[in-house]
């Protein structure tokens, strides 16, 4: 039985170090809401998500009042709209229309995000899928819980050149719109490599076409569990260290699964996978940063970090894997700057910079995540940032992801502020030299030899 | 049978336990077990119990005993035992 240690022990992870249930994300397919009329279609879209979902947030409370843990959100991922709309949006305000409607239904049903408006343009775009894309500006001003992303590369098929370049403009674009609340508008906007299609993380959440119609997806997180079972065994050698880590996330994605099989029991809705994050909060003792710091650097950023953050990664997926059934998303370390206040330290500090962000990426479980750069910047720079990234999404048959945010009217040694769980984040230099020929080119970057991995 | 597990944890003081057991005895909440220390003058309680004879609802049980718990000056959490054997069993 149960003895009273280990019962202090979960309760001092919940209490003390932040364990949470980052989110109950319910998958749902709109491929049955299609429809060639804009006013039907848009009808089917909240019905059928209304109708899924309005029991999500009571369930997701209640899970959270039986076990006394927190589940910090409850949020809903849909098809891509660009798929869904392609057959009535004739414009990027039909777009916009579904937006709304989206908009509308994720507050009539109680979460506070609802991602999938989306394209997959990772070897071309459709005629409606480019009229997504040039909705997102607008759709990203006129709603508040809608999130937007758009695959523009994959390992399979490499990386679609002309969507990288139309997509720094959006960027922009998104920026501009939402400048006076200092370019909000793409905190919710992602550019993705390889995107998962079960993800219950946002920004980037869709549901994937590969998925079944309804879904439960749970991701947990746990930063602060980790760092402080690694107070515990400083100075010991790296065979201790990663074992630590490995039983850490072992516990963590236990509480995932058991939340995840309890909410699929109680919506009747079919258990999809469990993300097992390390998915950063502004708050304090919830940093991916200060897990780096306890592995040995003085701040995020010093020579050491990718080895570092491989090497966490590598454990969460490995300790976490066997605690569930089914893993799957994004699954690893999340290293977002706003987010994460071990990481904005490090920043102020002059320790971290966009170069070495990138250089993490390659190891991390996603991308450059929610840095704030000056409004200045050119979209071709944007698009040079995303190429990048893509890149090493591509050839490292992993996901990546750009959420950048250019802040209208702010610069290096200004600060953008969110605040909630998107933060506040001071603005970072980059490089301003010009790629405006190479992001011009148009056309694809071949998909990459799949042998003579040097 | 599934169990819930209580945890009381606050500054030491007469009559906690008779407190909590008072209110489970009057809503036939069953005892199975209850270890207990005092770690630096702080009263640390957990006491496995089985709610199938009550008729509250679970998220009542919850907040009387939280109640309950406000009353003495003591935290009490209320949780269902698969939280802890999903984390510390395989």
């Amino acid at each position: 039985m149960i003895n009273i240690y280990e019962v202090n022990e979960t309760n001092k992870m919940i209490e003390k170090e932040n364990l949470d249930v980052r989110t109950i994300t319910m998958g749902i397919s709109l491929l049955d809401c299609c429809d060639s009329d804009l006013k039907i279609c848009n009808e089917k879209i909240y019905q059928k998500i209304y109708e899924s979902a309005k029991d999500l947030v009571k369930t997701g409370e209640a899970i959270s009042r039986e076990f006394g843990i927190p589940i910090v959100n409850k949020r809903i991922s849909v098809t891509p709209i660009a798929l869904v709309g392609g057959s009535c949006c004739k414009t990027p305000e039909d777009f916009v229309s579904i937006a709304k409607t989206l908009d509308k239904v994720a507050g009539d049903v109680g979460v506070n995000i609802l991602g999938g408006y989306s394209a997959l343009v990772a070897k071309g775009m459709t005629r409606a899928d480019e009229l997504l894309i040039r909705s997102i500006p607008q759709a990203l001003s006129q709603t508040s819980r809608i999130c937007s992303s758009v695959s523009v590369g994959s390992t399979k098929t490499g990386i679609n050149m002309d969507a990288v370049k139309l997509m720094g403009e959006i960027v922009k674009e998104t920026a501009e719109l939402t400048k006076d609340e200092d370019s909000v508008g793409c905190t919710k906007l992602v550019v993705l490599c390889n995107p998962p299609d079960d993800n219950p993380f946002m920004a980037g959440a869709f549901h994937g076409v590969t998925e079944a119609d309804r879904i439960i997806n749970v991701g947990v997180s746990g930063p602060g569990v980790v760092k402080t079972a690694l107070e515990k065994v400083r100075g010991e050698n790296f065979e201790v260290l990663c074992e630590t880590i490995k039983k850490t996330a072992f516990k963590v994605t236990r509480v995932g699964q058991l939340v995840a099989k309890e909410a699929s029991r109680l919506l009747d809705v079919p258990f999809g996978i469990v993300d097992l994050s390390l998915a950063p909060t502004p708050a304090v003792g919830d940093s991916v940063a200060d897990i780096l710091c306890e592995i040995g650097l003085e701040h995020a950023g010093a020579p050491g970090t990718t080895a570092a953050l491989a090497l966490l990664n590598d454990q969460v997926k490995k300790g976490g894997i066997m605690a569930s059934s089914y893993v799957g998303g994004l699954s690893g370390a999340f290293i977002p700057v706003s987010e994460d206040q071990g990481m904005i330290d490090a920043v102020n500090a002059g320790a971290l910079t966009l170069e070495k962000l990138e250089a993490m990426t390659c190891v991390c479980s996603v991308g450059l995540d929610m840095i704030a750069i000056p409004g200045k910047t050119k979209a071709t720079t944007i698009s040079g940032i995303i190429a990048d990234e893509m890149a090493i999404g591509m050839i490292n048959q992993k996901t990546t992801a750009v959420r950048v945010m250019p802040v209208v009217g702010k610069d290096v040694g200004d600060v953008a502020q969110y605040g909630g769980l998107f933060g506040y984040a001071p603005i970072m230099p980059v490089n301003e030299f010009s790629c405006d020929a190479f992001v011009n080119r148009g056309g694809r970057i071949p998909a990459p030899v799949h042998s003579f991995k040097n | 049978m599934k169990k819930t597990i209580i945890t009381v944890v606050g500054k030491d003081t007469v009559g906690i336990i008779a407190r909590v057991c008072t209110y489970l005895a009057n809503n036939q909440i069953n005892i199975l077990d209850i270890s207990q220390t005092i770690v630096s003058g702080y009263f640390n309680m957990m006491m496995v119990v089985d709610t199938n004879q009550c008729t509250k609802d679970f998220g009542s049980i919850c907040e009387e005993l939280d109640q309950a718990g406000q009353e003495i000056g003591v935290a009490i959490k209320c949780q269902k035992e698969e939280i802890f054997d999903s984390m510390h069993r395989i």
